[in-house]
């Protein structure tokens, strides 16, 4: 049989395509079908069986949010913590320091090379020297505090302190790859800009407010939502940094993916934790749509 | 497309925003600049340092105030490397760190190719088939994945073994949608001379389409490598047995016992980064034009 080339395209095509399509539809979208599933299930793996509950795994996650004080409340108000206060701490530090590299020659690799190494080092690595950092007595930040005559700080043993400094890990080192997104957007605004502002005697704020920060929007608008998504989805930094990776102190740090985490593979809850992950896309897709509509429309 | 990765065209243009050069009442600016830039700079080091000055400690100074060891000693290292697993811990994430690049540079480009040069039914509901899979959140798959491999269709459990770690990694949508976008600059002309001179259609992904695409393998191998590295939460739950953890989540483990040994942590935490940041400064040019332009995360 003689195919056409056209066809023989078709097929070849196909060929080429088998196994990642395979591997889509059973590793990508089977599971997350099979995720829907297990959250309409009280699933759990040691049972001998697993009943159908309709809605009620969806019913509890509601229920513990409405009571005063339940851990599973508190790992979504620390995850929203951790967003509210890391995304614009993080691309504002990271802005201003873009800019700033941006403007100099000298030494800017060098610079450069620094800021972006936390990012690329493993998080379980870096989450424990700065745990360490935190301790007291021995703690580098305790000791620099005893060198200039400031009271000592307790820091991850402080229900108030642990959650801004699990953050300040988070924001040190995610740093580097908003610092990159920010400096290659600078370099795409057009330079006679500048020169036509400096040919007006704007000032230097002047400058930023009405050339740089409009023309920056789409790296703003592309870090908003996936620093928000990564914020959203914090897990290795709070096992890393707290006793026997719980979350503490008194469930101070703890968030959605380690409360999902713990509920299913160390109380074997599946079905619960699954309606908690399928809550926590929901929630990550909402933000998404949230933010690229509000921020488009400001814009135009 | 296939020439614009090339390696510093993108901080060569100067011709755009590149260092604004404003005249005169400058250097006040570029002087606090560069003041506040040396102490952020600073910032960014202090935890390696501190974390390499512990692991050179005796374990009697670790509780000390000083900042750096008195008597420096590489008891530590020996310690690590002869008494724990961490050298089991090495090898294992070096081989899924290589095992899911290899597969991801093959499988990936290959996709990306067929998206960007074939037609065929069906090629729009697959490909965005493919996309939407990047919305749905890791964190979602998890226990399904547990699940499947602790009963998987074909053969014996997949959980403690170097393909239940790195499975869910062998082929990514980003990776397939950033081979696209370069496989959309490969030359129809290229292609038909050579299915004139009847190069199959595997010899022309293979000898036309990879070789105008390497630049673009090679981040996506870099930051492929890195992720795998780096990677935690599935080989916390897809290993069960110290023999089989990765380095994370070997590291992770270190503290099981009431007392934390830092001294060994800061060792394990050492061996585990400094071999990469070196490969990091090494490659730093590729890493960082390959983000600023594909907004790739590790």
């Amino acid at each position: 049989m003689k195919l056409t080339l056209a066809k023989k395209k078709v097929v070849w095509a196909y060929i080429f395509l088998a196994i990642p399509i395979v591997f889509f539809a059973y590793i990508r979208v089977y599971p997350a079908l099979f995720a829907f599933q297990m959250s309409l299930h009280d699933y759990n793996p040691l049972a001998a069986e697993q009943p159908y509950v309709g809605f009620e795994n969806y019913e509890k996650v509601f229920e513990e949010l409405g009571k005063r004080k339940s851990q599973t409340k508190s790992a979504f108000q620390n995850t929203i913590n951790y967003v509210l206060l890391g995304v614009p701490i993080q691309l504002c530090l990271a802005l201003a320091i873009a800019l700033m590299l941006n403007e100099i020659r000298f030494m800017s690799t060098i610079y450069r090379i620094m800021f972006f190494l936390p990012f690329v080092t493993s998080t379980i690595a870096i989450a424990w020297v700065f745990r360490m950092l935190y301790q007291p007595r021995f703690g580098l930040f305790n000791v620099i505090l005893q060198l200039v005559s400031l009271p000592q700080q307790p820091f991850l043993r402080s229900t108030q302190q642990a959650l801004p400094s699990v953050l300040a890990l988070v924001i040190w080192q995610g740093m580097g790859f908003a610092i990159i997104i920010f400096l290659a957007g600078l370099k795409q605004i057009p330079r006679t800009y500048y020169e036509a502002a400096e040919v007006d005697g704007a000032s230097r704020w002047h400058t930023f407010r009405y050339i740089t920060l409009p023309l920056l929007n789409p790296s703003i608008v592309y870090l908003l939502v996936l620093q928000t998504i990564s914020f959203l989805r914090m897990f290795a930094p709070v096992i890393a940094m707290t006793e026997q990776g719980r979350g503490g102190p008194l469930d101070a740090t703890v968030t959605v993916v380690l409360q999902t985490y713990r509920e299913a593979f160390q109380s074997f809850n599946m079905g619960y934790a699954s309606s908690l992950t399928v809550v926590l896309f929901a929630l990550i897709l909402g933000v998404t749509i949230i933010q690229l509509s509000v921020t488009s429309r400001r814009i135009n | 497309m296939a020439e614009s990765i090339t390696p510093s065209n993108i901080f060569k243009d100067q011709g755009r925003g590149a260092a604004v050069g404003r005249a005169g009442g400058d250097w006040k600016y570029k002087f606090f600049s560069y003041l506040l830039l040396t102490m952020i700079a600073f910032t960014m080091i202090v935890p390696f340092m501190w974390m390499l000055s512990t692991s050179l400690k005796p374990e009697k100074e670790i509780l000390r105030r000083n900042v750096f060891p008195v008597e420096p000693t590489l008891d530590n290292y020996s310690e690590v490397i002869n008494e724990t697993d961490l050298p089991l811990w090495y090898k294992n994430s070096f081989i899924v760190a290589v095992m899911s690049t290899v597969s991801v540079a093959f499988f990936d480009s290959l996709a990306g190719f067929v998206f960007a040069k074939y037609n065929f039914p069906g090629k729009r509901p697959i490909f965005i088939i493919f996309l939407t899979s990047l919305m749905v959140p890791t964190e979602m798959l998890l226990i399904p994945w547990f699940i499947m491999s602790s009963n998987p269709p074909i053969g014996p459990t997949w959980v403690d073994t170097y393909w239940g770690i790195a499975f869910p990694g062998v082929i990514t949508a980003s990776g397939i949608f950033l081979m696209r976008q370069f496989m959309q600059g490969v030359p129809d002309e290229l292609l038909d001379a050579g299915r004139i001179d009847g190069v199959s259609e595997f010899g022309l992904y293979w000898r036309v389409a990879v070789p105008l695409s390497l630049p673009a393998i090679g981040a996506l191998c870099i930051f492929n490598f890195l992720g795998n590295w780096n990677a935690f939460i599935w080989p916390l739950i897809a290993t069960t047995r110290s023999e089989m953890f990765t380095l994370p989540v070997g590291i992770q483990q270190f503290s099981s016992e009431a007392d934390t040994p830092w001294n060994l942590i800061m060792t394990g935490a050492s061996l585990s980064v400094v071999p990469l940041l070196i490969v990091v400064i090494i490659f730093q040019r590729y890493i960082i034009e390959g983000i600023a332009l594909t907004g790739l995360k590790g």
